[in-house]
Protein backbone atom coordinates (compact mmCIF):
# COMPACT_ATOMS: atom_id res chain seq x y z
CA UNK A 1 0.00 0.00 0.00
CA UNK A 2 2.39 2.32 0.74
CA UNK A 3 5.12 1.43 -2.09
CA UNK A 4 5.10 4.52 -3.45
CA UNK A 5 7.39 6.27 -0.76
CA UNK A 6 9.48 3.33 -0.44
CA UNK A 7 10.15 3.16 -4.08
CA UNK A 8 11.02 7.07 -4.11
CA UNK A 9 13.36 6.35 -1.43
CA UNK A 10 14.63 3.77 -3.21
CA UNK A 11 15.27 5.68 -6.66
CA UNK A 12 17.38 8.12 -5.03
CA UNK A 13 19.78 6.30 -2.94
CA UNK A 14 20.34 3.86 -6.09
CA UNK A 15 20.73 7.55 -8.31
CA UNK A 16 22.76 8.74 -5.51
CA UNK A 17 25.50 5.65 -5.37
CA UNK A 18 25.46 5.52 -9.69
CA UNK A 19 26.51 9.04 -9.18
CA UNK A 20 29.61 8.39 -6.89
CA UNK A 21 30.96 5.19 -8.95
CA UNK A 22 30.50 7.42 -12.22
CA UNK A 23 28.18 4.59 -14.06
CA UNK A 24 26.56 4.64 -17.47
CA UNK A 25 23.30 2.92 -16.54
CA UNK A 26 22.17 0.93 -13.33
CA UNK A 27 20.94 -2.40 -14.72
CA UNK A 28 20.06 -4.66 -11.31
CA UNK A 29 19.16 -3.40 -7.94
CA UNK A 30 19.81 -6.14 -4.90
CA UNK A 31 16.87 -5.26 -2.64
CA UNK A 32 16.58 -7.10 0.81
CA UNK A 33 12.88 -6.89 2.47
CA UNK A 34 11.65 -8.55 5.85
CA UNK A 35 8.90 -11.28 5.26
CA UNK A 36 6.87 -8.83 7.98
CA UNK A 37 6.64 -5.62 5.19
CA UNK A 38 3.57 -6.07 2.74
CA UNK A 39 4.97 -4.80 0.03
CA UNK A 40 4.01 -6.17 -3.17
CA UNK A 41 7.27 -6.79 -5.01
CA UNK A 42 5.61 -6.34 -8.63
CA UNK A 43 4.11 -2.97 -7.47
CA UNK A 44 7.67 -1.97 -6.81
CA UNK A 45 8.89 -2.58 -9.93
CA UNK A 46 5.92 -1.25 -11.48
CA UNK A 47 6.26 2.65 -8.86
CA UNK A 48 10.06 2.23 -9.75
CA UNK A 49 9.99 1.79 -13.80
CA UNK A 50 7.51 4.92 -13.78
CA UNK A 51 9.57 6.61 -11.64
CA UNK A 52 13.11 5.90 -12.81
CA UNK A 53 12.09 7.15 -16.55
CA UNK A 54 14.98 9.61 -18.05
CA UNK A 55 17.34 8.70 -15.46
CA UNK A 56 20.15 6.31 -15.72
CA UNK A 57 18.16 4.06 -13.45
CA UNK A 58 15.50 3.47 -15.93
CA UNK A 59 14.99 -0.17 -17.20
CA UNK A 60 16.41 -1.31 -14.20
CA UNK A 61 15.18 -4.50 -12.37
CA UNK A 62 14.76 -4.55 -8.85
CA UNK A 63 15.58 -8.37 -7.00
CA UNK A 64 14.07 -8.94 -3.82
CA UNK A 65 15.50 -10.98 -1.47
CA UNK A 66 12.72 -11.79 1.35
CA UNK A 67 14.22 -12.20 4.71
CA UNK A 68 12.62 -14.70 7.08
CA UNK A 69 11.16 -13.76 9.97
CA UNK A 70 13.52 -14.79 13.33
CA UNK A 71 12.37 -14.59 16.49
CA UNK A 72 14.05 -15.00 19.72
CA UNK A 73 12.86 -16.87 22.51
CA UNK A 74 12.11 -15.18 25.94
CA UNK A 75 12.56 -18.66 27.86
CA UNK A 76 15.40 -19.86 26.67
CA UNK A 77 16.88 -17.31 24.08
CA UNK A 78 17.04 -19.87 20.88
CA UNK A 79 16.13 -18.61 17.88
CA UNK A 80 14.01 -19.72 14.88
CA UNK A 81 11.87 -18.69 11.68
CA UNK A 82 8.66 -18.35 11.62
CA UNK A 83 5.74 -17.95 9.16
CA UNK A 84 3.67 -14.46 8.89
CA UNK A 85 0.74 -16.56 8.93
CA UNK A 86 1.94 -18.45 12.68
CA UNK A 87 3.33 -15.52 13.94
CA UNK A 88 -0.20 -14.47 16.46
CA UNK A 89 0.25 -18.18 17.80
CA UNK A 90 4.46 -18.87 18.58
CA UNK A 91 5.81 -22.02 19.81
CA UNK A 92 9.14 -21.86 20.81
CA UNK A 93 10.41 -25.29 18.82
CA UNK A 94 13.05 -25.76 21.80
CA UNK A 95 11.15 -25.37 24.60
CA UNK A 96 7.70 -24.85 24.18
CA UNK A 97 7.35 -21.31 25.55
CA UNK A 98 4.72 -18.68 24.10
CA UNK A 99 6.96 -15.54 24.10
CA UNK A 100 9.23 -14.43 21.88
CA UNK A 101 11.20 -11.25 20.79
CA UNK A 102 11.37 -10.17 16.33
CA UNK A 103 15.24 -10.26 15.83
CA UNK A 104 14.25 -9.84 11.85
CA UNK A 105 11.88 -9.68 9.45
CA UNK A 106 11.49 -5.77 8.78
CA UNK A 107 14.23 -4.91 7.06
CA UNK A 108 13.88 -2.51 3.96
CA UNK A 109 17.80 -2.85 2.65
CA UNK A 110 19.45 -2.06 -0.47
CA UNK A 111 22.19 -3.93 -0.90
CA UNK A 112 24.27 -3.79 -3.83
CA UNK A 113 23.70 -2.71 -7.48
CA UNK A 114 24.59 -4.33 -10.99
CA UNK A 115 26.19 -1.41 -12.90
CA UNK A 116 27.74 -0.24 -16.57
CA UNK B 1 32.21 -2.36 -24.44
CA UNK B 2 31.65 -1.67 -20.28
CA UNK B 3 31.35 -4.88 -18.09
CA UNK B 4 28.65 -5.18 -15.33
CA UNK B 5 30.28 -4.17 -12.27
CA UNK B 6 28.87 -4.83 -8.78
CA UNK B 7 28.14 -2.38 -6.52
CA UNK B 8 27.48 -2.47 -2.90
CA UNK B 9 25.04 0.42 -1.53
CA UNK B 10 24.56 -1.40 2.30
CA UNK B 11 22.11 1.41 2.99
CA UNK B 12 17.95 1.64 4.58
CA UNK B 13 15.89 2.32 2.18
CA UNK B 14 14.26 4.68 5.22
CA UNK B 15 17.43 5.94 6.07
CA UNK B 16 16.16 9.42 5.53
CA UNK B 17 12.62 9.33 7.37
CA UNK B 18 14.56 7.42 10.66
CA UNK B 19 17.33 10.25 10.75
CA UNK B 20 14.26 12.94 10.49
CA UNK B 21 12.65 10.76 13.14
CA UNK B 22 15.26 10.54 15.88
CA UNK B 23 16.02 14.73 15.12
CA UNK B 24 12.44 15.28 15.96
CA UNK B 25 11.96 12.77 18.66
CA UNK B 26 15.40 14.51 20.56
CA UNK B 27 13.90 18.11 19.41
CA UNK B 28 11.33 17.75 21.88
CA UNK B 29 12.74 15.92 23.99
CA UNK B 30 14.11 18.67 25.11
CA UNK B 31 11.34 20.86 25.10
CA UNK B 32 10.08 18.05 27.45
CA UNK B 33 6.90 17.66 24.57
CA UNK B 34 5.99 13.99 24.65
CA UNK B 35 4.94 13.00 21.05
CA UNK B 36 2.02 10.19 20.84
CA UNK B 37 1.46 8.28 17.57
CA UNK B 38 -2.33 7.04 17.68
CA UNK B 39 -3.00 4.47 15.49
CA UNK B 40 -6.07 2.12 14.08
CA UNK B 41 -8.22 1.18 11.87
CA UNK B 42 -11.00 3.76 10.22
CA UNK B 43 -13.31 4.08 12.71
CA UNK B 44 -12.24 2.25 15.62
CA UNK B 45 -12.32 5.36 17.91
CA UNK B 46 -9.20 7.24 17.47
CA UNK B 47 -11.07 10.28 17.48
CA UNK B 48 -13.58 9.76 20.29
CA UNK B 49 -10.10 8.74 22.53
CA UNK B 50 -8.65 12.13 21.81
CA UNK B 51 -11.84 14.46 22.37
CA UNK B 52 -11.80 11.88 26.13
CA UNK B 53 -8.47 12.62 26.44
CA UNK B 54 -8.73 16.48 26.18
CA UNK B 55 -11.56 16.64 28.64
CA UNK B 56 -9.81 14.50 31.08
CA UNK B 57 -6.21 16.38 30.77
CA UNK B 58 -6.75 19.78 29.09
CA UNK B 59 -7.19 21.61 32.92
CA UNK B 60 -3.73 20.21 33.61
CA UNK B 61 -1.34 19.85 30.68
CA UNK B 62 -0.79 21.94 27.66
CA UNK B 63 -2.31 19.58 24.84
CA UNK B 64 -2.05 19.49 21.07
CA UNK B 65 -3.13 17.20 18.30
CA UNK B 66 -1.91 16.81 14.60
CA UNK B 67 -4.76 15.28 12.53
CA UNK B 68 -4.18 13.20 9.84
CA UNK B 69 -7.01 12.14 7.06
CA UNK B 70 -6.44 11.50 3.68
CA UNK B 71 -8.62 14.79 2.53
CA UNK B 72 -10.84 16.18 5.16
CA UNK B 73 -10.63 18.58 7.97
CA UNK B 74 -13.57 16.96 9.95
CA UNK B 75 -11.30 15.45 12.75
CA UNK B 76 -9.67 18.72 13.53
CA UNK B 77 -12.62 20.76 13.89
CA UNK B 78 -14.18 18.49 16.28
CA UNK B 79 -10.97 18.64 18.52
CA UNK B 80 -10.19 22.65 17.75
CA UNK B 81 -14.04 22.83 19.15
CA UNK B 82 -13.35 21.03 21.99
CA UNK B 83 -10.35 24.14 22.97
CA UNK B 84 -7.19 22.00 22.25
CA UNK B 85 -4.78 23.39 19.70
CA UNK B 86 -5.33 21.16 16.46
CA UNK B 87 -3.80 21.31 13.12
CA UNK B 88 -4.77 19.05 10.09
CA UNK B 89 -2.57 17.59 7.69
CA UNK B 90 -3.99 16.54 4.14
CA UNK B 91 -2.40 13.39 3.34
CA UNK B 92 -3.09 13.64 -0.07
CA UNK B 93 -3.52 9.93 -0.66
CA UNK B 94 -1.02 8.95 1.54
CA UNK B 95 -1.77 5.88 3.54
CA UNK B 96 0.39 7.35 6.52
CA UNK B 97 1.89 9.71 7.98
CA UNK B 98 6.29 10.00 7.54
CA UNK B 99 8.37 12.15 9.63
CA UNK B 100 8.12 14.92 7.17
CA UNK B 101 4.77 15.59 7.71
CA UNK B 102 4.71 15.36 11.19
CA UNK B 103 7.46 18.31 11.10
CA UNK B 104 5.14 20.11 8.99
CA UNK B 105 2.50 19.21 11.77
CA UNK B 106 4.45 20.39 14.39
CA UNK B 107 5.39 23.37 12.17
CA UNK B 108 1.63 24.55 11.91
CA UNK B 109 0.54 24.33 15.94
CA UNK B 110 0.35 27.57 16.92
CA UNK B 111 1.37 27.85 20.52
CA UNK B 112 5.41 26.31 20.97
CA UNK B 113 5.44 24.75 24.23
CA UNK B 114 3.34 21.50 25.17
CA UNK B 115 3.42 18.86 27.70
CA UNK B 116 1.76 16.27 25.32
CA UNK B 117 1.24 16.27 21.47
CA UNK B 118 -0.91 13.30 20.26
CA UNK B 119 -0.56 12.25 16.38
CA UNK B 120 -3.72 10.84 15.11
CA UNK B 121 -2.49 8.78 12.10
CA UNK B 122 -4.61 7.82 9.15
CA UNK B 123 -6.61 5.31 9.74
CA UNK B 124 -4.84 2.08 8.56
CA UNK B 125 -3.32 -0.82 10.42
CA UNK B 126 -1.08 -1.51 7.22
CA UNK B 127 0.99 1.31 6.25
CA UNK B 128 1.62 3.62 9.60
CA UNK B 129 3.17 0.78 11.10
CA UNK B 130 6.00 0.82 9.18
CA UNK B 131 7.31 4.37 9.51
CA UNK B 132 8.71 6.15 12.23
CA UNK B 133 6.98 9.61 13.19
CA UNK B 134 9.31 10.51 15.47
CA UNK B 135 7.12 10.00 18.14
CA UNK B 136 8.04 8.83 21.89
CA UNK B 137 5.01 6.30 22.21
CA UNK B 138 3.13 4.05 19.76
CA UNK B 139 -0.27 3.38 20.84
CA UNK B 140 -2.93 1.65 18.84
CA UNK B 141 -6.76 0.73 19.27
CA UNK B 142 -8.60 -2.46 18.01
CA UNK B 143 -12.11 -1.67 18.44
CA UNK B 144 -14.58 -5.22 19.26
CA UNK B 145 -16.54 -5.19 15.96
CA UNK B 146 -13.56 -5.68 14.33
CA UNK B 147 -12.46 -8.78 15.88
CA UNK B 148 -10.03 -10.43 17.81
CA UNK B 149 -7.93 -12.17 14.92
CA UNK B 150 -6.62 -8.83 13.45
CA UNK B 151 -3.10 -9.27 15.22
CA UNK B 152 -2.70 -12.41 12.88
CA UNK B 153 -3.43 -10.40 9.79
CA UNK B 154 -1.41 -7.44 10.67
CA UNK B 155 1.11 -8.14 13.29
CA UNK B 156 3.49 -5.30 12.68
CA UNK B 157 1.23 -3.03 14.17
CA UNK B 158 0.40 -5.19 16.91
CA UNK B 159 4.44 -5.34 17.38
CA UNK B 160 5.57 -2.04 17.63
CA UNK B 161 2.79 -0.60 19.48
CA UNK B 162 3.42 0.27 23.56
CA UNK B 163 -0.26 0.27 24.44
CA UNK B 164 -3.10 -1.31 23.06
CA UNK B 165 -6.43 -0.13 23.37
CA UNK B 166 -9.42 -2.56 23.00
CA UNK B 167 -12.25 0.25 22.34
CA UNK B 168 -15.71 -0.68 22.38
CA UNK B 169 -15.93 -2.78 25.27
CA UNK B 170 -19.62 -2.44 25.47
CA UNK B 171 -20.32 -4.49 22.50
CA UNK B 172 -18.71 -7.25 23.56
CA UNK B 173 -21.86 -9.34 24.45
CA UNK B 174 -22.92 -8.94 21.06
CA UNK B 175 -20.09 -10.57 19.82
CA UNK B 176 -17.77 -13.23 19.53
CA UNK B 177 -14.95 -11.24 20.61
CA UNK B 178 -12.38 -13.49 22.24
CA UNK B 179 -10.51 -11.54 24.38
CA UNK B 180 -8.60 -13.97 25.86
CA UNK B 181 -7.44 -15.06 22.31
CA UNK B 182 -6.50 -11.79 21.84
CA UNK B 183 -4.42 -11.21 24.41
CA UNK B 184 -2.75 -14.27 24.11
CA UNK B 185 -1.90 -13.40 20.28
CA UNK B 186 -0.62 -10.14 21.02
CA UNK B 187 0.91 -10.60 24.30
CA UNK B 188 3.00 -13.50 21.88
CA UNK B 189 3.78 -10.85 19.10
CA UNK B 190 4.76 -8.29 21.82
CA UNK B 191 5.34 -9.28 25.10
CA UNK B 192 5.96 -5.53 26.63
CA UNK B 193 2.65 -4.08 25.13
CA UNK B 194 0.00 -2.77 27.80
CA UNK B 195 -3.53 -4.30 26.85
CA UNK B 196 -6.33 -1.90 28.42
CA UNK B 197 -10.25 -2.24 27.58
CA UNK B 198 -11.96 0.76 27.32
CA UNK B 199 -15.44 2.30 26.12
CA UNK B 200 -15.44 6.00 24.60
CA UNK B 201 -18.92 5.94 24.14
CA UNK B 202 -19.79 4.75 27.79
CA UNK B 203 -16.47 6.04 29.37
CA UNK B 204 -15.84 2.64 30.89
CA UNK B 205 -11.64 2.31 31.48
CA UNK B 206 -10.87 6.25 30.42
CA UNK B 207 -9.54 6.06 33.96
CA UNK B 208 -7.33 3.56 33.19
CA UNK B 209 -6.27 4.85 30.24
CA UNK B 210 -5.49 8.44 31.45
CA UNK B 211 -3.43 7.04 34.23
CA UNK B 212 -1.38 5.44 31.78
CA UNK B 213 -1.29 8.11 30.18
CA UNK B 214 -0.21 10.70 33.44
CA UNK B 215 2.74 7.97 34.33
CA UNK B 216 4.38 8.28 31.06
CA UNK B 217 4.14 11.58 30.63
CA UNK B 218 5.58 12.29 34.39
CA UNK B 219 8.32 9.57 33.49
CA UNK B 220 9.31 11.23 30.68
CA UNK B 221 10.05 14.52 32.07
CA UNK B 222 12.35 12.88 34.46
Amino acid sequence: MHEMPITESILNIVLKHAMMNETRKVMVVHLQIGKLSDLEDEWLQRYFDYLSKGTIAEGAKLKIERMPIVVRCDACSSTFEAEVSRIGNLVCPSCGAESGTLVSGREYYIKSMEVQ
Amino acid sequence: MTGVRLIEVKEEILADNDELARDIREKLREKRTMLLNLMSSPGSGKTSLILRTMEGLKDRYRLGVIEADIDSTVDAEKVAAGGVPAVQLKTGGFCHLDATMVGQGLEGLVKKDYDLIIIENVGNLVCPAEFDTGAHKNVMILSVPEGDDKPLKYPLMFSVCDLLLINKIDYLALSDFDLNALRKRVLTLNPKIVILEISCRTGAGIEAWLSWLKKEMEDFKK
